[in-house]
């Protein structure tokens, strides 16, 4: 389950070392998983904590890249631990007991790694508006970008508690469309996410506090469209 | 047809008044923002429901339940929330004003020490966010018992609610940021035994009295 969790996400790919292997390609090591599995480590951002401001401060960053994200790691190492203890022992019964930790922490994991990648600072990749084949795309699924826009931020002001809304690919179809997803719940299943945009109230209150409105408006100032775009194509 | 109106509650203590363990700032938000959006999407739901009934309008009824279930239970919750609390230093915050509900949650838990621990441990295992209550169950045992609530689902099965923890991070993150277990140790400072007696001795409705008042 680990694994097919984990390539569900190629992005996770770079954050993952296999046991011992530190020679072998991130890819290859996944493809051997089934005896050796790689441990999941946070993975770094490629810009620094301040660098989303004045959208999202840089303390909320480093709370939440170093402290949050790094406790779902953390939490899905030690589901997969349990796991694979349960189930060398063959207590299939405890190993299935785990499984709604590991879908909190392996969903975590997936998606704030995803989150990082799809966020860029303003001044670099960050904000404007998609172009070329996604932006097509875009314009035929949802009217327009305005329009996909306002249906993003009706789609997070909507989540009853802590949550993630996704601009997904339909595997099947190509068309594009708008998923919520409760707490960590991963995007799996016939979606493929391209871009996500955390509703969890860590990831804004510091500087937000209740106005949450105010922060699914500054968010799209951040958001790295060439990431999106890469995640359009290649699925 | 008209639809009942409901008003935010005052609170019988200053916003600071729970400090250090829960600080002003968080309270004035968490009470005259949040609790105040419940109330006032409540009312607006509310207020829709009539319309739709006296429309005959059957979907747009069953469209309105999550709406009303979010926003009501977010009202119930508060609600009971504010009225379980009470500054550290006042007689209601020691666990003597309960020797009833103590000497029940002795038999259960064993101790007070051992049914806080096992509170905070179900407190810490909320994925996301909800409420943990200390509540009597229904039916002739009438024993105790601990339960979590997702988001703001409230306990409306029957069951006479003692005391809640928010666990939602707009509760404590302005002040404990990531560290929710010390918040968990810290909200035994400030829970009002003597409430949690009194629901503990009544039945639901007398709970529930605090939202008939601010009707």
């Amino acid at each position: 389950m680990s694994s097919t969790l984990l390539r569900t996400a190629p992005v996770l790919r770079g954050a993952l070392r296999a046991a011992g292997a530190g020679a072998i390609k991130p890819a290859a090591a996944l493809a051997s998983t089934s005896f050796v599995r790689g441990k999941a480590t946070l993975p770094d951002l490629s810009y620094d904590y301040g660098a989303l401001e004045p959208f999202i401060s840089g303390k909320i960053m480093e709370l939440h890249h170093k402290k949050h994200h790094q406790t779902y790691v953390a939490g899905l190492n030690s589901a997969l631990d349990t796991i694979a203890e349960a189930e060398s022992k063959g207590d299939h019964t405890k190993a299935a007991t785990v499984a709604p930790l590991l879908n909190f922490h392996g969903g975590g994991h997936v998606n704030h790694s995803l989150f990082w990648e799809n966020l860029a600072p303003a001044s670099r990749d960050g904000g404007g508006e998609p172009s070329g084949s996604l932006k097509t795309a875009i314009d035929e699924d949802f009217g327009s970008f305005d329009t996909f826009r306002k249906q993003m931020n009706t789609a997070l002001a909507g989540i009853q508690g802590s949550g993630w809304a996704w601009l997904v690919k339909d595997k099947q179809s190509g068309t594009l469309g708008l998923v919520t997803r409760a707490n960590q719940d991963p995007v799996t299943g016939p979606y493929t996410p391209l871009l996500g945009i955390d509703a969890w109230e860590h990831a804004y209150y510091l500087q937000y506090e209740n106005r949450k409105a105010e922060y699914f408006e500054a968010i799209w100032n951040v958001v790295n469209w060439n990431t999106v775009a890469a995640r359009f194509e290649k699925n | 047809m008209a639809a009942t109106t409901y008003s935010l509650p005052k609170l019988p203590y200053a916003y600071d008044a729970l400090e250090p363990a829960i600080s002003g700032q968080i309270m004035e938000l968490h009470h005259s923002k949040h609790h105040q959006a419940y109330v006032a999407n409540l009312n607006k739901a509310l207020q829709s429901h009539v319309a739709a009934t006296t429309a005959g309008d059957i979907a747009t009824q069953i469209a309105l339940q999550p709406v009303i279930r979010f926003n009501g239970g977010g009202h119930i919750n508060h609600s009971l929330f504010w009225l379980n609390l009470a500054p550290t230093a006042s007689a209601e915050a020691n666990p003597d004003s309960a020797r009833t509900l103590v000497a029940e949650i002795d038999k259960t838990w064993g101790s007070l020490d051992a049914f806080e621990k096992a509170f905070a441990a179900a407190l810490l295992a909320i994925q996301g966010s909800g409420w943990g209550w200390l509540v009597r169950e229904d039916g002739p045992a009438r024993g105790l018992r601990i339960v979590t609530t997702k988001d703001q689902d409230p306990v409306v099965g029957g069951e006479v609610p003692v005391f809640g923890v928010d666990m939602w991070e707009h509760a404590y993150y302005l002040q404990y940021l990531n560290g929710k277990a010390a918040y968990v140790e810290n909200i035994w400072k400030v829970i009002n035994w003597k409430t949690a007696e009194e629901r503990f001795l009544g039945n639901r409705d007398d709970a529930f009295k605090a939202l008939r008042a601010s009707i």
